[in-house]
């Protein structure tokens, strides 16, 4: 059955899901943002949250300042005015320490690949990459442009404990782990950065819609950013860029 | 400081509030309450403002002592509490002083229950909310389930009578009203069918994450995988296995399977205070339909606190010694 987009959906009685797709898209995911950016720049009264995903937008209402009937009309017109720009988005190079115990499957992935360590870190490290939503966990980016050769099934059986700072592969996404817990995907490196710190005027790193690169580093250099990190200078993009 | 000292306490008690709310756009669950009405009154019958955090406890309360003066209450269902061994009820506030054992006892009717003590818990707020987060640690004490021995601050309160409600607050027996989709159209018409036709029994499988249901089996037409998207409390999960999981207060924010349907808002305390091995049915509501009844019950939930009425003094032994 051939679906219609975009379409707006009952998520029971106090949320609508703006669905725009149902695939995974550089082109869609920047409609999902821009929709939000439209609703936190003129906001419509009695929405409470915006939770952007790969392909819809979730919009939280309170019913007693605006039935669902109401908000999905208003949602209809917002989608139809609509323009899509990149103005918002903000690029993150993200210092990575490949390998080591926390990249654990760097020298497993890389001989499944046929490729060399080296080649593998040039590899990943060479595109950008789309934070296509946060979720999962606090502050948890799913990432979208990982080049093909690397997509590479989950494991069977999650592995119990993978630190907050580790860099992964799932499928056909890469990811950053913002805090730490059990997973099943692949895990080729850490940043020194945290995406999620509770105690940080800012706790989250990132957000849908920004650009991420990865950037091999020493330890030595990894421990500076760090240390700089815990001194409170760094609150991302004064260090980041 | 005020604090309440916890001697013995069952294996599923947390700090909560109101629940952490605008975050689940970075990753953030709400957590909060699974009954959110009981928590409300817990709180409304100590003077505690709406914001406060209360315990929250599964099954088996627990014994308590505090360091000065505080009232409390208990509210979530039928209970047997004690002060110093003299029977004491739910769904009113009493005295609590310092030598002073509060022990509360296992929920007879229900599975989630509330201990509010007046000036609320007074754990550090973290991301703008008391409420425990147990798969992420956040929030509560120190992040976790709370323990025997543990020591929790509780702010400073006003003093006031004790409160007590003006008529019982009763949940409804009615089938369990659910909103079709988002996902809906994952399903056959007789799957729908089967879903608003047939009982499920509330599963042992169950925390404040996800409660699972048992019976017969839910396939999708269109497959168990989608691509990612947002997740609502009381979304009904539908994994490959075809058994039912419906997502509660600490649900993950996102998940890649089909959600058939949303339990109503109403619904969802109640869903939550069913006992495991119990049958449920489910029946189907318009969002129209579903939002008239949260209206309703936020106003008649309003319309019970505003009502409270106040407790002679001498109702609670030793309570007027209190202020």
């Amino acid at each position: 059955m051939a679906k219609m987009f975009p379409r707006i959906l009952a998520c029971g009685d106090s949320a609508l899901c703006v669905e725009l797709s149902d695939i995974i898209d550089e082109v869609i995911s920047g409609q999902v943002i821009a929709l939000a950016q439209s609703l936190t720049d003129t906001p419509i009264d009695g929405v409470e949250e915006l939770v952007p995903t790969y392909r819809s937008l979730m919009v939280v209402y309170d019913p007693e300042i605006i039935r669902g009937r109401n908000l999905a009309i208003s949602l209809q017109h917002r989608l139809e005015d609509l323009a899509v720009g990149d103005s918002h988005s903000r690029h993150f190079d993200i210092p990575v320490v490949y390998g080591g115990a926390v990249g654990m499957d760097l020298e497993a992935l890389a001989a499944m690949k046929d490729l060399t360590t080296s080649q593998l870190i040039e590899l990943h490290s060479s595109v950008e990459y789309r934070v296509y939503m946060i979720g999962f966990a606090p502050g948890f980016a799913y990432l979208g442009g990982l080049p093909e050769i690397l997509h590479t099934p989950r494991l069977a059986a999650p592995r119990q404990r993978i630190e907050a700072s580790a860099i992964g592969i799932g499928g056909k996404q890469a990811s950053i782990n913002s805090v730490p817990g059990p997973s099943g995907w692949r895990f080729i490196g850490r940043t020194p950065l945290r995406l999620f710190d509770p105690a940080r005027p800012k706790p989250f790193l990132l957000r849908a819609g920004d650009r991420v690169s990865f950037r091999p580093v020493s330890e030595d250099e990894a421990a500076i950013v760090a240390r700089s990190m815990g001194a409170g200078e760094m609150d991302r993009e004064a260090v980041l860029k | 400081m005020i604090f309440l000292n916890i001697q013995q306490i069952g294996a599923m008690a947390t700090v909560q509030d109101l629940g952490r709310r605008g975050l689940q756009h970075a990753g953030v669950s709400g957590s909060g309450p699974m009954d959110m009405p009981s928590f409300r009154i817990a709180n409304a019958l100590v003077g505690n403002e709406p914001m406060s955090a209360a315990l929250e406890f599964a099954g088996v309360g627990g014994s308590f002592t505090v360091t000065q003066p505080v009232r409390f209450a208990v509210t979530g269902g039928d209970v047997d509490i004690r002060l110093d061994g003299t029977k004491v009820y739910p769904w009113e506030s009493y005295d609590l002083l310092p030598g002073m054992t509060l022990a509360i006892g296992a929920l007879r009717d229900c599975v989630w229950g509330y201990l509010a003590l007046s000036g609320g818990v007074d754990v550090t707020p973290v991301l703008g909310s008391r409420s425990t987060h147990l798969g992420t640690g956040l929030g509560g004490h120190e992040g976790r389930r709370l323990q025997a021995g543990d020591h929790l601050p509780l702010g400073e309160a006003t003093a006031s009578a004790n409160l007590a409600l003006r008529q019982p607050w009763r949940r409804s027996a009615r089938p369990i009203q659910v909103i079709y989709g988002p996902q809906d159209d994952y399903f056959s018409a007789d799957v729908k069918e089967t879903l608003l036709g047939t009982p499920f029994t509330v599963s042992a499988r169950r925390d404040r994450m996800a409660q699972m249901l048992d019976g017969s089996p839910i396939r999708a037409v269109a497959g168990h995988d989608i691509v990612s998207d947002g997740t609502r409390p009381g979304s009904i999960q539908v994994p490959a296995s075809g058994r039912l999981l419906v997502l509660m207060a600490e649900r993950q924010t996102a998940g890649g399977y089909p959600k058939i349907a949303t339990v109503a808002s109403v619904d969802l305390p109640r869903l939550a205070q069913v006992v495991s091995g119990r049958a449920i049915r489910f029946a189907r509501v318009s969002q129209e339909r579903a939002e008239e009844l949260l209206i309703g019950e936020r106003q008649a939930l309003r319309g019970i606190l505003a009502n409270l009425v106040a407790k002679p003094r001498n109702d609670n032994q030793r309570g007027e010694i209190l202020h």
